[in-house]
């Protein structure tokens, strides 16, 4: 027994080494330069890849060959992320608060297509590490001298990472950066040449921690989403900015999956983001993380008025109900199911902005009250024997009672964290759907859940979709320009203002939540139907990235914007599916393009364009830029 | 006539250090209290635990006749005090009326309404309050964008948007010319006088403090050393001492 | 003459109005709509793809089928079941597709599966492997081609049930597939041989098995044999890990699918020996059915077959056949002419059974080996899937549907 103790809490130390180091550059980066950066995969797939083709060509067998490939992979990688800050980042840092996620995410399609382009569909199985070939006997089971060599790694880079941090000037500035951001700001510390070495930096950690993979796993084209969750995972739990804390997170996270391997195989699924709720429920900022000085809106625009829709907009958006009422009359019937669809994933995309915009609490996880929404209807019809109206009714409770409950621990935190913890109960939620397999079904979901026969032709399902999603957007429009609206919009612009004039911010928070939770199951119901089944991927990771990457390309400041958002992204992506089967290059790329195009969001860009019309026309402007005066 | 407040024997420690220790004091309806001393004193450590922001250790806060240690903020509030802070703390989204709006819509108790227009509330109230701080021309203006000194305006008159008795403001003027100062604080006595708020303020610019005080409180390392009228703390020894030796002059910092 | 008719009648006046007279002979094509993980799954659904449009030729070169030549709208579902079903409306209604095909994960199978009961459509399942495709949840309008989760665990466990091993312990990704593997393993291999023992089990998650943690955790509950069902990349980490700490010396390793070319290639040199695998040893095989399929296949795309290629090939030839025994594409015509269609497949004569719409097609067990510093197939058998399948009596038990 002692020696499988032993032995695991090797295997678990050995699986933390490339962690830290790809969760390292993850949180420099954002510590730094406030991006979340989802690309930080895909840099760390790319290290493993050129690592792959690099050692091939040098020579595996030579020790000069294999670490000189690997080092060199990370140099090139560390030189792409330079190139990716210079052409892509730094045009947008002055965007609203994450939408440079969106430009990663773009970067993250196209390298997929990149890679799989380069290297092909099949996976490369790396040589062993010369020197490292074998193993040694420990305790009576033999262990593979690489992996002990990679339990020597993490300590050594974070000594390394500890002095460059302490004893040189670039690290003090990075850590004065991460503190407080302003402060540099103030410095007259050349930012630009700063935020592009700090991006260059973190993408090198991620493509060593990937080349350093090489002698262990097999390069593969999942390998960067597989890793970019878990990276975030141990940023958080870790402490952002804190790169001891992303160490003792890297291990914790090894060394619980080691062992939870023993007790229960099956849990691996969720094991992680478990750790996550409890470490960030009890420690609000991670384990060795502080509370960040200044205020939580670092950077970005001065949020703009939120104005009630102008007599033109009004117009506007009637003309767009009219087209949508009128299409059936019009399109061949195939695009009622394509309208269906982006109405009901525009309801999706406006209960995420609900509480991302106005509430200021962005939702890595919205996806699980969609899917609830889902489940919801599906096992009333599976198992009360509900049909279709009772069970659409029936189906928001479920997301409902999942935000009461999420929503309380979530509205504790705030920023980044928040956004985690959402992620964490929305993996939780997903486990659950998926491992429970006499309820749910499991991942092969649960089939047959059809609308009732009055409701099934296209047409009339299209009317009863867009009904529903029309009187839901309104209600929370209407919300939003209500005084729990402005209260809710109150607490995010400043908490202490708000507590002061009496308002309970976090009780307000918790009830958007719930709000937003409700709305979102009401769209993952009416997708039920409209799809005829139910699977766990409604509330997995990617349905929730897509919701964020609907409200961000439409604009978070403004409330018609996920709508717009929500049809432009699924509808540019369906329609790019159908064209192409390198649709993800172009995107990805069509993404990149449109964030520095549009660096408020499609509706933020063209609102801000129409103000600056109306002002330039009066002969005195009223400051066009306005200081931050916060 | 009963004091508005009365602080009895209120202390906090910091990691060993008395920040504030054993102070007690009192303010009267209409009338200006200011609380002075060298940085560091533990004004905004005193300031903070008035309304609730920072829970005390020791001694007890009294407002009308009722005890408001250990509530929070918004409860203190709702009991009728209005703050100011040090860095104004307004809502930038939100245009200037909207933000005496918000104030009132809290205030009648109807934040929790999910329908009708939060900015067709109280919009003759919220004017009535802008006109009277002067910045009814700059209504329709998002606060992110004003000049500072406009926002100290603004929200001065969120903070008295409730009605309160008692309105603590923690250094009013920091970050002011200091013309506007004067003016500022001329505009505060006068709204005090007028509505018969009592009004504590922290302050660093002596001009100010001497030409708008009732009274003034000096605090130095946590201890209240002195307290009187103007002139009566402008010789009295220990707080000479205290400012000559911190080397702050009167004018500013 | 029906909506759809018309307007596909329609839609060839238009196109004879624009096209060379050359054309105009042939009647409209027979459209075929293929919704498979292309992009999520590549490694299979390359291979599977180039064999399909082998196959699509090779038809269309001998003047298509009912003297119509026939095209394929190829759609990307990139994993996701609710994607797949959008498609499946876009073909139908959008593309006037005539069947539906394709499904990698199972998922995916079933959620078109569904769509088609609902629909009426016929929807030729490829690849997915769930057996409740054609059982629990199978339909009038499904039919299914590879063998199933369980037809090979069957063919395994007749090879794992002469070996001595009493403790075995299993290791499989946690998701149905993996979970119906093991569940089937241990179920036969109980029936045919009471007296084993399963001493572990081990589920690591999809694409992120903790190799070395999992490879401990399975040596410290000793057993003598092993059930796999990983596979790609967790299955090449698991293997290197295994073979570093001594997992599998004296050991024997019962692995499902290990033998397929996507999976055993990335391997190379580090392919462990004497593993009993179902799989594909595409060189060998040299049945003339095979050899005509592979001299084609080299001959257009300059590289040897994979598995996937066969399942694309044998598919669309599937579909192809069902529509020229019907004499129409009309589909409730088309289901009765598959019920029991007999095709000739790259691995040689293959039947879609009526009781169940699963095809017999068959898979090669064998053992693994080394050559050359690449992994083969050794000693290998085909095990027709027929000899696998339940009875018709036993399948009324396990598919409602009839």
């Amino acid at each position: 027994m002692i020696d499988l103790i032993f032995a695991q809490t090797l295997n678990g130390l050995a699986s933390a080494s490339s962690l830290f180091l790809v969760a390292c550059g993850l949180s420099i980066i954002f510590g730094v330069t406030r991006i979340v950066n989802f690309a930080h995969g895909s840099f760390y797939m790319l290290g493993a890849y050129l690592a792959f083709t690099l050692v091939s060509r040098f020579g595996p067998a030579d020790a000069l060959g294999f670490w000189g490939g690997v080092l060199l992979a990370a140099v090139i990688v560390a030189a792409l992320g330079a190139l990716v800050e210079i052409v892509i980042l730094r045009r947008i840092y002055q965007a609203p608060e994450l939408f440079q996620l969106l430009a990663t995410f773009g970067l993250v399609l196209m390298v997929q297509d990149i890679a799989l382009g380069i290297w092909g569909p099949e996976d490369k199985l790396g040589p062993r590490a010369p020197g490292f070939k074998s193993f040694v006997v420990l305790m009576g089971s033999r262990f593979p001298s690489y992996e002990l060599f990679l339990i020597v790694v993490g300590p050594i880079m974070l000594g390394l990472l500890w002095f460059l941090f302490q004893k040189t000037r670039w690290g003090t500035l990075v850590r004065a950066a991460t503190q407080d951001r302003e402060m540099v700001g103030a410095l007259g510390v050349n930012q630009r040449l700063l935020f592009t070495s700090v991006f260059a930096f973190g993408a090198g950690l991620a493509a060593l921690g990937g080349a350093l993979q090489l002698p262990r796993e097999a390069v593969n084209l999942h390998m960067d989403l597989s890793m970019i969750s878990e990276a975030f995972v141990v940023v958080v739990v870790g402490g952002l900015g804190s790169v001891t804390g992303a160490y003792l997170a890297a291990v914790l996270i090894g060394i619980i999956h080691a062992f939870g391997i023993l007790i229960f195989p099956k849990i691996t699924l969720v094991l992680v983001f478990l750790v996550m709720a409890v470490v960030l429920v009890i420690k609000p900022y991670g384990l060795m993380g502080k509370r960040p000085v200044g205020s939580a809106h670092a950077h970005g625009p001065v949020e703009p008025l939120l104005l009630p829709a102008s007599h033109n907009v009004k117009l506007i958006g009637l003309a767009a109900l009219a087209v949508l009422l009128l299409a059936p009359f019009v399109v061949a019937d195939h695009w009622l199911l394509t309208l269906t669809e982006l109405s009901i994933f525009a309801l999706f995309a406006a209960s995420l902005h609900f509480m991302m915009g106005p509430g200021g609490m962005a939702s890595f996880g919205h996806a699980a009250y969609f899917g609830l929404g889902a489940y919801g209807a599906a096992l009333a019809v599976k198992w009360l024997g509900m049909p279709m109206v009772p069970a659409l009714a029936f189906a928001p409770f479920l997301a409902g009672i999942a935000g009461v409950i999420f929503g309380w621990f979530c509205v504790r935190l705030s920023g980044v964290y928040l956004a985690m913890l959402t992620l964490a109960f929305a993996q939780i939620a997903w486990a659950t759907a998926f491992q429970w397999v006499d309820v749910t079904g499991g991942d092969n979901g649960i089939l047959g859940v059809w609308p009732a026969a009055w409701a099934a032709p296209k047409l009339v399902y299209y009317y009863l979709a867009l009904a529903v999603c029309v009187v839901a957007i309104l209600a929370l429009r209407i919300i939003v320009f209500a005084p729990f609206g402005y209260a809710l919009r109150a607490g995010r612009d400043s908490p202490l203002r708000s507590e002061a004039i009496g308002l309970p911010v976090m009780r307000i928070q918790w009830i958007a939540f719930i709000i937003a939770a409700v709305a979102a199951g009401i769209a993952g119901a009416l997708f039920a139907f409209f799809k005829g089944s139910v699977f766990p991927t409604y509330m997995a990771i990617p349905r929730s990235v897509d919701g964020l990457l609907m409200v961000l390309l439409g604009g978070v400041q403004t409330v018609s914007g996920p709508i717009v958002g929500a049809f432009a992204f699924m509808g540019l992506q369906e329609q790019l599916m159908k064209a192409t089967m390198y649709w993800r290059f172009v995107m990805g790329a069509s993404i990149v393009l449109l964030v520095i195009l549009f660096p408020r969001g499609l509706v933020g860009t063209a609102l801000a364009f129409a103000e600056r019309r109306r002002e330039a026309e009066p002969a005195a402007p009223v400051t066009a830029t306005p200081e931050p005066a916060r | 006539m009963s004091p508005v407040l009365e602080v009895r024997n209120l202390g906090k420690s910091f990691g060993g250090v008395r920040a504030v220790d054993d102070v007690s004091f009192s303010v009267e309806a209409g009338k200006l209290l200011a609380l002075i001393g060298p940085n560091g004193a533990g004004k905004t450590t005193c300031f903070n635990m008035l309304n609730g922001q920072l829970p005390s250790d020791r001694g007890e806060v009294i407002f009308d006749g009722r005890k408001i240690t250990g509530l929070k903020p918004r409860e203190v509030w709702r009991l009728g005090v209005g703050r100011t802070f040090q860095i104004t703390a307004t809502f930038a989204s939100m245009s200037v009326r909207e933000n005496v709006q918000m104030a009132l819509i809290s205030h009648a108790g109807e934040t929790w309404t999910l329908f009708g227009r939060a900015k067709d509330r109280h919009v003759a109230e919220a004017d009535a309050l802008l006109k009277q701080v002067g910045m009814l021309d700059q209504a329709e203006r998002a606060c992110g964008v004003l000049a500072y000194g406009d926002l100290k305006r603004v929200e001065l008159a969120v903070a008295i948007a409730n009605k309160p008795k008692l309105l603590l403001m923690d250094e009013p003027t920091a970050g002011m010319a200091p013309r506007e100062r004067i003016a500022l604080m001329a505009l505060t006595a006068e709204i005090a006088r007028e509505r018969g708020i009592a009004v504590l303020f922290t302050e660093h610019d002596m001009d100010v403090v001497f030409a708008h005080s009732d009274a003034i409180l000096v605090l130095d390392r946590g201890k209240l050393i002195a307290k009187g009228r103007a002139e009566e703390v402008r010789n009295d020894p220990a707080v000479r001492a205290v400012y000559l030796g911190s080397g702050a002059t009167s004018g500013g910092h | 003459m029906d909506r759809r008719q018309f307007v596909s009648g329609a839609a060839l006046g238009a196109v004879a109005l624009a096209t060379p007279s050359l054309l105009r002979a042939q009647g409209a094509p027979i459209k075929i709509g293929e919704i498979n993980s292309y992009t999520s799954q590549p490694a299979f659904l390359k291979p599977y793809r180039q064999g399909w449009e082998l196959a699509l030729e090779q038809v269309n070169a001998g003047g298509g089928v009912l003297g119509r030549k026939v095209e394929t709208l190829f759609r990307d579902d990139a994993g996701k079941p609710e994607d797949s079903v959008r498609l499946a409306g876009e073909l139908i209604n959008a593309e006037k597709v005539d069947l539906l095909s394709g499904g990698f994960l199972s998922n995916v199978g079933l959620a078109i599966a569904d769509y088609a009961l609902q629909n009426k459509r016929l929807y030729v399942a490829s690849e997915p492997l769930s057996d409740a495709i054609v059982w629990a949840k199978g339909n009038r309008y499904t039919f299914r081609l590879r063998p199933s989760t369980y037809m090979q665990a069957a063919m395994l466990v007749e090879e794992a049930a002469k070996l001595p091993a009493k403790k075995w312990a299993t290791v499989a990704p946690n998701y149905e597939y993996g979970q119906s593997a093991v569940k089937w393993f241990k179920e036969l291999l109980k029936k045919a041989k009471p007296d084993v023992e399963f001493v572990a089990e081990q589920f690591p998650a999809l694409g992120r098995i903790d190799a070395g943690a999992t490879v401990q955790a399975l040596e410290a509950a000793k057993p003598d044999a092993i059930f796999n069902v990983t596979f790609a990349a967790d299955l090449s980490n698991f293997v290197r890990q295994g073979n570093t700490r001594g997992l599998f010396e004296g050991r024997t390793v019962v692995s499902m699918l290990t033998g397929e070319p996507e999976y055993l290639d990335p391997l190379g040199a580090e392919t462990p020996v004497g593993w009993i695998v179902t799989g594909y040893p595409h060189a060998d095989i040299q049945t003339p059915d095979h050899v005509k399929f592979r001299d084609a296949y080299k001959a257009k795309y300059n590289d040897y077959p994979r598995l996937g290629s066969v399942v694309g090939f044998d598919t669309m030839n599937a579909i192809a056949a069902g529509i020229a025994k019907a004499g129409t594409t009309d589909n409730e015509k088309l289901i009765d002419a598959l019920k029991g269609l007999k095709f000739t497949s790259a691995f040689g004569p293959v039947e879609f059974r009526a009781s169940d719409h699963q095809a017999t097609l068959g898979a090669y067990v064998g053992k693994t080996a080394v050559k050359d510093g690449k992994g083969v197939m050794v000693d290998w058998r085909y095990a027709d899937g027929a000899k696998y399948l339940p009875s018709d009596a036993e399948v009324k038990a396990l598919r409602p549907a009839g």
